[in-house]
């Protein structure tokens, strides 16, 4: 598969999105964002960082940029499209994914290793999970307050679109689990179509046992399943 | 604008001695105008100059088969790891910016070791912190520690690289005068070394990174005197902002230039800003430099000539390019929508010449003016205090506290406790190579393909790469640095290092942060002197040269000195991921091993004096620190590392503060899964009775050279074998399980719950802050 990474200035993940997919096997490039196209690629990242320094409010200067533009074109095509952390921001400020993420609860910046229930494991993103139905991996985050009003949340609630939530050990979206104090302990969510996601936890920094834990490359791993079913390769 | 006139008090206010006020003169054949005395003070002062130190700094073992760029030769020294690939790593104090504006004195000092990485052409891929603050429970303190942790953390997290490690110690005398001492570490291949020479008569220079403003004047100056409540608001505005955004293009756009091959010559914008970077860049290059005022992009309108060359606006780089290719830095500053100016050429003249509206308004001599501030012999005196402290015995103390109360309360003083209070706000996961996340001994990071300044793309990762692991310790214990300089010095040293072994690596060399009292004061600056050559004869020892480091003098407040503290920052290789080693214990039923001598019976203290237990329990900051004796160290080390090669030792702990009962305890339960779930394993322990030596001082006394480790009970018999060939002593103490640790000392057993001794140690920097 080729992946394709995007490069807003001040991205700071888009190293480590570009370096877990090589190590998966599978080849991904930069695209940096005042391209106008995406060119031949079968799936986008949309990496962590603080794109534009986050100046304005976390992705919201990032949204204008001519990738941008191209990646709406791609997600509407049907393009898998996987935004994390600052990219699941943007990806929100942006309109392709509902819901808004704000200050942490405890106003702190906050990096641990917290566990996720995979919610729905019916999608591009979740399919490959390991049978526990939950994954271990890094946050790194200061704006991850998960939040969206009632009337969305049922919607998510509904048609499962809401595909990672924060829990404990044992699989179970507690209080104490929350590290963010997001809304329904959610981590990530999908758009209606299935093919865009995001999520606030960086998969992409779990998946080599030498750096903690590999448990994230099942999200990578899904949408790689997911492309080659499609045909694309 | 007209300039002011010199006066003495002009002169005196720029902090400049009648003597080196005649100096210059004598230098110049004339008196400086007004900007020229600026730009004298801060290349004259301690911070750019090192005139009080350079005779000490000289007993550093610099030299050795691994090192590439030395010690004070650049912005930071460059060692060789293997396979064409080095690393470049520094440490640097920002100690009084913190205590004005702690946020704000906090970010820039890491954004200022960044650059110093990234100007060597080296891709910093972490960073570290030593902090020491008063005590939690005065409010002011607590604003000061909550401001520059936000502070670190803000800028690392902002720019991408990993905080892995650090300490943080509190102590009541650095109430006012914090210390943030910022480390970072960068990658690079040997080619790859970039210069700060202004090399190639007719090339321009070019400034690249944000306007200069009136933001951060004459900082260099401002950190080389005494910190007062009135130069600290005098002051506030001397304070640089950071932005750690911009320092991120800059990164990236100084690289990819870097990789073109057009650059000849590359220094960042840091201490004393313009004027330190174009006259250092010329005098290492044994050029002239010439530049013109007007060209320097300018954040604010009618800035005098002084407050350019002065000011340390952040994020700023001077550039020499190879006439006929500046059209590369255009391009490329451009994509990165960074502002660019080329604001003058390199000259043959020797001089640094600034003109300003056509005028010349500097022209100094460049060598004499980086290389030749006057150089002091501080009179030294030992201090008196020493015969009080230095006169505590055994005798005298009462050692009547219960053990079983006093390991939880050490475990909750803040000095011992967890950090994550701290560490949890770095983000130290970023760039996906941190093999050992705060929290153990040392940290540990791997150096693979993207680790490199330039970009990869593209295929599959093929494996190819020879993949490096490299483990880093800060470290220092001032307590007996105070009570005791020289041995206190050694001590640091020897933690490190024992830190690095624990991890499972070997020392390739070190980073020193000397920050201490006024160095008028004669008592003062003994401390610096015996404890400089204890630092000198350790680092000599451990064969890790000294390749730069950071002096910061002038730390006291109205109350009185700090504690001297030479942080140490010592960096270390890990022959291959398999030898990566943590402290905490792995499985149930593994033995519970002490290498090394359960305590020091030729300390008269027993490992007592100026430990934790003293402070805390008997509320002393007294008597003679433990003794390190390096040969012991260093067999134990050789030992361990031969253990963790061989693949017998599962973990390994170093006894610190608090002795054997807290390195037990953290053994137990420091290994921290994920959030809320740490894992819990006990501990039943049995020492051998020693005698003259109560349970107070079996387990928690700080004699050195101690490590706790544990292997598989089939390896056992093995490595007591190879123990008792190599001469070390090592010694069976107990097993891994159950749910409690348990010490048993003679006839005495105490017992304690893990979860409530955890809670103590984990949450006790957070309760202090509520």
């Amino acid at each position: 598969m080729r992946f394709s990474v995007l490069q807003f200035p001040g991205a700071n993940s888009d190293q480590d999105c570009l370096h877990a997919v090589r190590v998966l096997g599978h080849e991904a490039r930069y695209l940096w964002h005042k391209e106008s196209e995406i060119g031949g690629t079968d799936a986008v990242l949309v990496p962590g960082g603080f794109s534009y320094g986050d100046y304005l409010r976390a992705g919201a200067i990032a949204r204008f940029s001519p990738i941008m533009q191209a990646l709406v074109r791609f997600a509407n095509e049907g393009g898998l499209v996987l935004g994390i952390c600052n990219g699941f921001q943007i990806l929100c400020e942006a309109g392709l994914l509902p819901g808004a993420l704000i200050r942490n609860r405890e106003l702190h910046f906050r990096c641990e290793h917290v566990f996720l229930k995979i919610a729905n494991p019916e999608t591009p993103f979740t399919r490959v999970a390991p049978d526990s139905g939950v994954i271990r991996v890094p946050i790194a985050h200061g704006e991850g307050c998960y939040f969206a009003d009632q009337e969305t949340l049922s919607r998510l609630t509904e048609s499962r679109r809401i595909l990672w939530q924060y829990c404990d050990q044992e699989g179970t979206p507690s209080e104490d689990a929350n590290p963010n104090g997001s809304v329904q302990n959610i981590a990530g969510v999908c758009n209606e179509k299935g093919n865009v996601a995001g999520l606030m936890p960086h998969p992409e920094r779990a998946c080599e046992p030498v750096i903690g834990s590999a448990e994230g490359a099942s999200v990578l791993e899904s949408m790689i399943q997911t492309l080659s079913e499609r045909g694309q390769h | 604008m007209v300039e002011p006139e010199i006066t003495p008090e002009l002169v005196e206010s720029h902090g400049l001695t009648d003597d080196e006020y005649q100096r210059i003169q004598k230098l110049l054949g004339r008196s400086p105008n007004y900007t020229e005395l600026g730009v004298f003070s801060v290349m004259w002062s301690e911070h750019c100059s090192y005139k009080n130190t350079r005779p000490l700094l000289k007993q550093f073992p610099t030299q050795g088969p691994g090192v590439l760029v030395g010690a004070g030769e650049e912005n930071a020294g460059i060692l060789d790891i293997g396979d064409g690939l080095a690393i470049a790593f520094k440490i640097e104090s920002h100690n009084h910016p913190s205590a004005v504006e702690p946020f704000q004195g906090a970010t820039t000092g890491v954004g200022g070791i960044l650059r110093d990485i990234f100007t060597m052409g080296a891709r910093p891929i972490c960073a570290a912190n030593s902090l020491r603050f008063g005590s939690l429970e005065s409010a002011e303190v607590r604003r000061l520690f909550k401001g520059v942790v936000a502070g670190i953390g803000h800028y690392g997290n902002c720019f991408g690289v990993p905080t892995v490690a650090g300490e943080v110690a509190f102590d009541p005398s650095y109430e006012g005068n914090p210390l943030v001492n910022a480390f970072a570490l960068g990658v690079l291949r040997h080619e790859q070394i970039a210069r700060g020479a202004a090399k190639g008569v007719g090339n321009p220079v070019f400034y690249v990174g944000p306007a200069t403003g009136r933001d951060g004047l004459a900082g260099a100056a401002f950190a080389s005197q005494d910190l007062t409540e009135e130069s600290a608001e005098q002051q506030r505005g001397a304070v640089q902002v950071g932005d750690p955004f911009m320092e991120k293009l800059l990164l990236e756009a100084c690289l990819e230039l870097l990789a073109t091959g057009a650059v000849a010559g590359i220094q960042d914008m840091g201490a004393a800003g313009l004027t330190c970077s174009t006259c250092e860049t010329a005098a290492r290059g044994g050029t002239g430099i010439e530049i013109e005022l007007n060209r320097v992009p300018q954040r604010s309108p009618g800035m005098s000539p002084y407050e350019i060359m002065l000011s340390e606006s952040q994020e700023r780089m001077l550039i020499i390019v190879h006439r006929g290719r500046e059209d590369e830095v255009k391009r490329i500053f451009d994509k990165w929508d960074l502002p660019w100016a080329e604001v003058g050429f390199v000259t043959d003249s020797g001089r640094m010449v600034v003109r300003h509206e056509g005028r010349v308004v500097v022209d100094l001599p460049a060598r004499e003016l980086a290389d030749e501030a006057p150089i002091y012999q501080r009179e030294s005196r030992r201090p008196a205090y020493l015969d009080e402290t230095e006169s505590l015995t055994l005798d005298s103390l009462s050692l009547a506290a219960d053990p079983g109360e006093v390991l939880p309360r050490l475990l909750a003083w803040p000095t011992i406790a967890s950090k994550n209070w701290v560490y949890r706000q770095y983000d130290y996961t970023v760039r996906n190579g941190t093999a050992l996340f705060p929290g153990s001994d040392a940290a540990v990071l791997r150096v693979k393909e993207d680790s490199l300044p330039g970009l990869v793309e593209g295929e599959a990762y093929d494996g190819s790469f020879p993949e490096k692991y490299l483990a880093i310790s800060l470290d220092c214990n001032a307590v007996y640095v105070y009570l005791d300089p020289y041995e206190g010095g050694k001590l640091a040293v020897a933690e490190a290092a024992r830190n690095l072994a624990c991890s499972g690596a070997i020392p390739l060399g070190a980073t020193d942060n000397l920050n201490y009292g006024n160095p008028h004061d004669p008592e003062l600056f003994w401390q610096l002197k015996e404890s400089v050559r204890g630092v000198a004869e350790a680092c000599a020892f451990f064969q890790a040269p000294v390749t730069g480091g950071n002096v910061s003098l002038y730390n006291q407040n109205p109350g009185g000195a700090i504690d001297p503290t030479p942080v140490i920052g010592l960096v270390g290789q890990i022959e291959d991921e398999d030898a990566i080693t943590s402290q905490w214990f792995k499985e149930e039923g593994d033995v519970i091993l002490l290498l090394g001598n359960p305590v020091d019976q030729k300390d008269p203290l027993l490992g007592l004096g100026g430990s934790a237990y003293l402070q805390v329990i008997e509320g002393l900051k007294s008597g003679r620190p433990p003794r390190v004796c390096l040969e012991e160290e260093k067999q134990i080390a050789d030992a361990l590392r031969g253990w963790i090669g061989s693949g017998v030792v599962k973990s390994a702990h170093d006894c610190s503060e608090g002795g054997l009962a807290v390195a037990l305890s953290e053994a137990c339960f420091s290994e921290d899964h994920a959030r809320q779930t740490p894992r819990f394993r006990g501990a039943q322990v049995a020492l051998d009775p020693v005698a003259g030596v109560d349970a107070g001082a079996m387990l928690f006394g700080e004699s050195q050279g101690r490590i706790i480790v544990t292997v598989e009970r089939a390896f056992l018999p093995k490595v007591l074998g190879q123990a008792e060939i190599l001469g070390v002593p090592l010694k069976e103490i107990g097993s891994v399980g159950g749910e409690t640790l348990t010490i048993e000392y003679g006839e005495a057993s105490y017992t304690w719950d893990l979860r409530s001794l955890h809670e103590a140690w984990w949450t006790s920097i957070e309760r202090r802050l509520e």
